[in-house]
């Protein structure tokens, strides 16, 4: 005998409703306030300290701090959000989108002023050279 | 009759998992099956030689994509246990409802790939809808979908605002309510149990002398779950147990299903006597010793075990994961079913090969 399944009242509620999904590439849905999407950097904040690049779990981050150079392997990033957690000047930021695709690897670098060597360095540095 | 021998995986298109099962096969019968793992192997354990402690969080948070947040929260309470570090109230009950809510999106994940098992795609997209959800919440209060990456040594990294609780708790009385009106389909629809009941029985001795873990433990009758224990902040919340005797694949995903709801209630507990006060402590030094912390995934227990000697990397570190203790299990309960139902089968204890192998 014919017998009406517990699930055809659902199958037909979802005929009369709205769609549960969204037609991606035309409509995004905002993302939400805090999340983590791509990296960036305030460099002018920067102090090149090499904080973020000690606590990266995956290693991403390298820091020149003679030539003020702040690099990221944009692909090696986990989105952890721990550089961010430890920056002392509080520079490092996730937007909140993320980063499009992309066919090549991507090096975020960003080129700052060093901070000026302290004076005894910078005299024991002189003597050195004397 | 001849013996047969057919290989089932590593590549198999209802299972996203890399598993190899030699069945012999006698007339349709499975009569012996003897599983092969290895296809997926990371070496995560070698690597606390390179990677210091707290580096080696957003590692075994990778370990597994779908209790990433448990693992994780296993790791710190370990090494917390170990440097004597005293979380505040509030990290643990934040622990607990994040962890409840991975097992939510676990479960729903894993019910509706049962479904999606037996062909029935209908009600695997009703489940996955709902499971969306959740990952939302997840989403908002952490700012990642899945690898969440809250849990830092001595507590929490995220706080949940007034709002946000506000939200969450209207969030999972939709959540409730649809996986409620699912309730008949997943219980008593006929596919469902035309497919499931009575493949694959383990019985409660069984279970119990190969060393079952989670669901396909309970869903055989015996009443074992990790959060008895009392760890994060469960001591203050009160619930039983998930207990099914049928000991089959539709026990299995009876117990499942319960879980949901009762994890649901689990977040909602903790959201309403969430503690205030501040979410983490700092931590200073190395830890020194043996640890070892045993938490309640979705599917089971999981057991770890970390052995420091006061540097900043580990010596030792020794992950056992729920599957690895439900395949002999496993390779028990094949034997006297039919060739159709295999997938059924393994699916019901809900295999996690990357958790497998680490």
């Amino acid at each position: 005998m014919f017998k009406i399944t517990p699930m055809t009242g659902n199958v037909l509620k979802n005929l009369f409703t709205k769609k549960s999904t969204r037609l991606y590439p035309f409509e995004i849905r905002e993302p939400f306030e805090n999340n983590r999407g791509e990296l960036y950097i305030d460099i002018d904040k920067c102090i090149f300290c090499n904080t973020c690049a000690r606590k990266c779990p995956s290693q991403c981050i390298t820091v020149d701090k003679e030539k003020g150079i702040w690099r990221c392997d944009a692909f090696a990033c986990v989105y952890c959000g721990t550089c961010g957690d430890h920056c002392p000047t509080k520079c490092l930021h996730h937007k909140r989108t993320w980063r499009p695709v992309a066919t090549s690897k991507v090096i975020i670098e960003e080129q700052g002023t060093p901070p000026k060597p302290k004076k005894k360095a910078a005299v024991k540095k002189e003597e050195a050279v004397e | 009759m001849a013996k047969t021998i057919i290989p089932f995986g590593p590549q198999h298109p209802v299972l996203p998992e890399p598993i190899h099962l030699s069945l012999t096969v006698e007339d349709e019968i499975v009569t012996q099956a003897v599983p092969a793992l290895g296809y997926v192997h990371r070496g995560l354990e070698k690597l606390c030689d390179i990677r210091d402690y707290h580096h080696m969080i957003q590692v075994v948070e990778r370990v597994c994509g779908i209790c990433s947040k448990i693992h994780a929260m296993c790791y710190c309470q370990a090494l917390e246990e170990m440097m004597k570090i005293e979380v505040p109230p509030r990290a643990k009950s934040l622990r607990v409802i994040w962890s409840e809510l991975h097992r939510v999106h676990s479960h729903l994940l894993w019910l509706g790939l049962f479904a999606d098992a037996f062909g029935f795609e209908a009600l695997f997209y009703q489940l996955w809808k709902i499971r969306e959800r959740v990952m939302d919440i997840n989403e908002a209060t952490t700012g990642n979908r899945v690898i969440v990456a809250v849990n830092v040594m001595g507590g929490v990294r995220n706080d949940l605002s007034p709002e946000q609780i506000r939200w969450i708790l209207s969030e999972l009385v939709l959540v409730e309510s649809e996986l409620k009106a699912l309730e008949s389909t997943i219980l008593d629809d006929y596919t469902v149990k035309a497919r499931t009941v009575g493949k694959g029985v383990l019985t409660k001795e069984q279970a119990y002398e190969l060393g079952a873990a989670g669901p396909t433990l309970r869903g055989s009758g015996v009443a074992q779950d990790m959060r008895q224990l009392k760890y994060a902040a469960f001591s203050d919340l009160e619930f039983e147990p998930v207990v099914e005797y049928e000991g089959d694949s539709y026990a299995r995903g009876k117990v499942r299903y319960r879980e949901t709801l009762q994890s649901i209630d689990l977040v909602r507990q903790a959201l309403h006597k969430l503690p205030e006060g501040p979410i983490n402590v700092k931590v200073k030094g190395n830890p020194e010793g043996e640890g070892v912390a045993r938490v309640e995934q979705p599917r089971g227990e999981l057991y770890y075990y970390i052995k420091a000697n006061g540097t900043k990397y580990l010596e030792r570190l020794r992950i056992r994961t729920p599957t690895f203790a439900n395949i002999p299990p496993l390779a028990a309960m094949l034997p006297g079913i039919e060739l159709a139902d295999v997938p059924v089968v393994v699916l019901s204890i809900d295999p996690c090969i990357s958790c497998t192998e680490r």
